[in-house]
Order: C-alpha cells, then sequence, then structure tokens
C-alpha cells in the first residue's frame, strides 16, 4: 500500500467514525462505547500477524502477550456490548414477546 | 477467473474488505435503540472474517502460540464479560480497552526490537503507535482500579503536569532516536515503552472517579489511533479502516459524554476536580424542613395520580431496587397512570449507564426519557418519585452562583406538584452539597432503603 493511499484510507474513515456516531442519543453512549471498543479489538489481527513472524524468544514472548490481550479485548469487547444491547426492548416488543410466551 | 483472484493474498484482502464493511454497517446500526441489537451482530461477523482469514496470511509460523493465546485470552474476557454485573460495566470496558492498547504495543514492540528492515516512516508510524498503546493501556488499568474500589485515592501533588510533560518529553526522545534511524537498540526500545506506560500511569492517576467515563471513553479512541498506526506499519487496511473510524467516533463520543457532565475535556484531564466536591462545602444556607412520610401515603397518592416520573440514579442501582421500581411502574401503569422514567445525563457511572441498568430490569426504552425531552413535563406530573438521585435534582444549580454545581443542568423535578424522595438517611449528596429540594412545601421524605422502601410501595398500591 503507498503512503498517500494509506493517507486517503486513514481521512475518509474519519469522516466515516464522526458521521456515523454525530446523531447518536446520550441512551446509547455507553452501549456505543462498548460497540466501538470491540471494533477496535480488530488488533487481534495484526497480533498474529506480528506473533507470525517472530523469531527471537523476545518478539515471541512479547507477541504471545500482544495475540492474548488482542484476544481479551475482541471477545470481552462483543461479551459486554451484546449482553447490554440484548436487553435494549421498545414496550411494543415486550408485549409481543410476552404475548408469544402465553 | 484471473489467477490474482484466487491468491491467499488477495482472498485475505477482499475478506478485511468485507470486515470493514460489516464493522461500518454495526456501528451504524449500533447508534440507533431499534437497530442497535443488530449492530454488535454485523460487527461481531465481521471480526470472526478476519480473524479466520489471518489464520491463511502469508509466511505466518508459530500456529500452535497463536492458537494458545488466542483460547486462553479469549475464554478468560468471554467469562469474565457474561458474568460481570451490569452496575459494573464502564470497569470492565476499561478493561478490555486497556488490554486492545497493550495488543498494540505489542505489535509495535514486536516490530521494533526486531529492527533494521523497516524505512523511518513506517519505524515512526510503530513508535507514534505504540505510545499511545502504551499510554492507554496503563491508563485504562488505572480507570478499571479507580472504578473497581481498587485504587481509592487521587494522587495530586505540585508540579504534576510539569512531571507528566517531562515523561511525555523523554518518551518523544527515545521515539525520535528510534524513528530517525540514529539508535534503534534494544534499550532505547525499552526506554520508549517504559517511559510510555509510566505516563499512563501518572496522567490517570490524579483524576478523581466521576470523571472516569470521560477518560475512559478518550482511551478508548486513543486505543482506536494506536491500532490504526500499526495497521499502517503492518499495510493491513481493516486495522487502518477499524482504527481510524474508532478514534475519531471515539473523540466524538468523549466530546459528547463531556458536554452531557457539563464539563470541558481540558478541565477533566488537567484541573482534577472529579471528587473535590466534598471540600467545596455548602454553598449558601437551605431554610424550612425536612417532612417525612408513609409508604401507604404515597402509594394511594401514586395509584391516583394522572402522571408519575420516576428519578432514579446511581443509589437506586446500588440498593438493586431497579426491578422493584419497574414491578411498581407496571402496577401503575395497569392502574392507568402514565409512567415515564427521566434520566439525567450522569445518573449511574457513565452517560446511558442508567439505561441500561433499567433496560436490564426490563423497562422498555420508550418510557425512558433524557433530560431535554422530559424537563417541561414535570409541570404536568402529579408525583416526581425520587429514588437513589440528588446532586441532578438539586435547584441550587439553577439559582444559586456560590454553588460548586451552578451551571450544571438539572431535572426540574421541583415543578412536579408533589416530589417524594426515597433516601436512606438525612446527610447530603455524593458532592456534599445540601439538597434545596428536599426542604420544598412540595416535597415528602420516604426514609428507608431502596428496595425495601418500593417494596413497600408496591404493597401499598396492592392495597388501594
Amino acid at each position: 500500500m503507498t503512503g498517500i493511499v494509506a493517507l486517503y484510507i486513514f481521512m475518509l474513515a474519519a469522516f466515516t467514525g464522526y458521521e456515523v456516531i454525530a446523531k447518536v442519543p446520550v441512551i446509547l453512549h455507553t452501549p456505543l462505547m462498548s460497540g466501538s471498543n470491540f471494533v477496535h479489538g480488530i488488533v487481534l489481527v495484526g497480533a498474529m500477524v506480528a506473533l507470525g513472524s517472530a523469531s527471537s524468544p523476545l518478539e515471541k514472548t512479547i507477541g504471545f502477550i500482544g495475540v492474548l490481550l488482542a484476544a481479551g479485548n475482541a471477545v470481552g469487547g462483543y461479551a459486554v456490548t451484546e449482553r447490554m444491547l440484548e436487553m435494549f426492548k421498545s414496550s411494543g416488543a415486550r408485549a409481543g414477546a410476552a404475548a408469544r410466551k402465553h | 477467473m484471473p489467477d490474482y483472484l484466487l491468491s491467499a493474498a488477495a482472498l485475505i484482502q477482499v475478506s478485511y474488505l468485507v470486515t470493514a464493511f460489516l464493522f461500518i454497517m454495526g456501528l451504524k446500526r449500533m447508534s440507533s435503540p431499534v437497530t442497535a441489537r443488530s449492530g454488535i451482530l454485523w460487527a461481531g461477523a465481521g471480526m470472526l472474517v478476519a480473524t479466520l482469514a489471518t489464520f491463511f496470511y502469508p509466511g505466518m509460523t508459530n500456529y500452535p502460540l497463536i492458537v494458545i493465546a488466542v483460547v486462553i485470552g479469549g475464554a478468560i474476557a468471554w467469562i469474565s464479560g457474561r458474568r460481570v454485573a451490569m452496575t459494573n460495566i464502564p470497569q470492565m470496558i476499561a478493561l478490555y480497552n486497556g488490554m486492545g492498547g497493550g495488543a498494540a504495543a505489542a505489535i509495535a514492540a514486536v516490530e521494533l526490537y526486531r529492527g533494521g528492515q523497516m524505512s523511518n516512516s513506517e519505524a515512526t508510524l510503530a513508535v507514534i503507535g505504540g505510545l499511545i498503546g502504551a499510554v492507554s493501556f496503563s491508563g485504562s488499568l488505572i480507570a478499571f482500579g479507580k472504578l473497581q474500589g481498587l485504587i481509592r485515592k487521587s494522587l495530586r501533588f505540585r508540579g504534576q503536569q510539569l512531571l507528566n510533560l517531562l515523561i511525555l518529553a523523554g518518551a518523544i526522545v527515545c521515539g525520535a532516536l528510534i524513528a530517525a534511524g540514529i539508535n534503534d537498540s534494544a534499550a532505547v526500545v525499552t526506554g520508549l515503552f517504559a517511559l510510555s506506560l509510566l505516563l499512563g500511569l501518572s496522567m490517570t492517576l490524579p483524576i478523581g472517579g466521576a470523571d472516569m467515563p470521560v477518560v475512559i471513553s478518550l482511551y478508548n479512541a486513543l486505543t482506536g489511533l494506536a491500532v490504526a498506526f500499526e495497521g499502517f506499519v503492518l499495510g493491513n487496511a481493516a486495522m487502518i479502516i477499524a482504527g481510524t473510524v474508532v478514534g475519531s467516533a471515539g473523540t466524538l463520543l468523549t466530546q459528547l459524554m463531556a458536554r452531557a457532565m457539563n464539563r470541558s475535556l481540558g478541565n477533566v484531564l488537567f484541573s482534577g476536580f472529579g471528587d473535590t466536591g466534598g471540600t467545596a462545602a455548602s454553598g449558601g444556607a437551605v431554610s424550612g424542613s425536612l417532612k417525612p412520610i408513609d409508604a401507604a401515603d404515597v402509594g394511594v397518592m401514586m395509584a391516583f395520580a394522572q402522571k408519575v416520573i420516576i428519578v432514579p440514579g446511581y443509589g437506586m442501582a446500588v440498593a438493586q431496587a431497579q426491578h422493584k421500581v419497574w414491578e411498581l411502574c407496571q402496577l401503575l401503569i395497569d392502574r392507568g397512570v402514565t409512567v415515564r422514567f427521566a434520566i439525567h445525563p450522569v445518573a449511574g457511572r457513565m452517560p446511558g449507564h442508567m439505561n441500561v441498568l433499567l433496560a436490564e430490569a426490563g423497562v422498555p426504552y420508550d418510557l425512558i426519557a433524557d433530560l431535554d425531552e422530559i424537563n417541561s413535563e414535570f409541570e404536568t406530573a402529579d408525583v416526581a418519585l425520587i429514588i437513589g438521585a440528588n446532586d441532578v435534582v438539586n435547584p441550587v444549580a439553577r439559582n444559586d452562583k456560590s454553588s460548586p454545581i451552578y451551571g450544571m443542568p438539572i431535572l426540574n423535578a421541583d415543578k412536579a406538584k408533589n416530589v417524594v424522595v426515597i433516601k436512606r438517611g438525612q446527610g447530603a449528596g455524593f458532592s456534599g452539597i445540601e439538597n434545596a429540594l428536599f426542604y420544598l412545601d412540595n416535597t415528602r421524605m420516604l426514609y428507608g432503603d431502596g428496595q425495601a422502601a418500593v417494596a413497600q410501595l408496591i404493597a401499598a398500591v396492592k392495597a388501594v
């Protein structure tokens, strides 16, 4: 990837992030923070590549810790975000679910 | 079909593209309550695609180590994430975020310790990403410790800002030596990471617990940036896009949170007000007396009301009373009473946290209103029931310039025809400021533990 293309990606992604979040209601601040916390768990991919190319014991040790931490970020971020969002239901959806139960 | 489309490298690039698409769509869906639930599934699918594809990355070795690390890290995080109580979610976000920052720093460390193969611009990006990632790692761990109650004191001394500046300068010098190729020995690399980790500690220790949500949000954005920088080093488009999206979205979210809490970001990071309220004292005497009331009377009052507004605070969550509160509301709704929940932006531990806690108890989100929506409705409410909230309904924020909370937007609970406050005892609130609301003519105090008091109210409404 050439430097200038990488910069274009960087700029467009920055605008995208801003636009996606711009109109979010306060009630979703906590889940959304947790969700974006999950998304940067993509660092797992980089940590895997880093460990996959490590050769000296020092590199392997640091790489191993990196993958361990990154997997924690991705999996933990998913677990708590999913739990929180699972609970967001409107009264209509709730009444429907209750009706199906009976 | 041309050969290049079938090569492993091209397949990986395509799957990263799919991942970037799924992440952005997922975040977009997460920003509306109607679609939020599916948003995390989209993003989760993206993560799965990218992780599986990376196993086929050309030239990879150390597969057993990778699998072991993924399984151990993933299993511990999964179990802790499923088990944590909803009241403790903010510190878990801090912890997982710190892990991400640490991982970004680890990538930088592997690349920099190896040395020799990077161009100056790549080394510069690796250094910046490593510095930010390490700060986010140690800073997030301190934030976790503070919210979890492991670290109780806020360390403050004269010249603290200067010391932080010196540590930062030291880290930058190390980073510049490496990036310029003057000295990229292991000692300098170690110095860079040691100073960066120290900076995260010394920046976060002085910040009070009340400001932690804003700080966690900031570190979340920083981790995103660190991931993006390491993505540049590895030439990994998925990391660049996801990291940058989180970096900019996180920065905006940090600003929104700071605004919701009536603080500026600079104020949070450099002034250390967070938990000083207690020393700032009263600010004007309050006249009048506290007027107690029985649960039976409140039950009658609420059962025959047209409209009841519940104002919950973190105290309600601590008393685990939210399930009982919802049970009470359902009884009232069945009697034809209009019930709404009024949520102040700083109710709970971070903006939106109270909504999560109410959602856990089963309250539908369309009964929950935030400050701007609900404030004009208090005048038409027959009863405002305050449970576990204090400073956010204190009218002195409107009119007493000497008060430390002057200027903070509050819920206008005092405008309701009757105000009932459930309170454990007669002490002042989190900030140590007397609450003028409690002394108003239309206010009655229902003393007792949150959960027990609401249970009494349920019995009283049933008896009507």
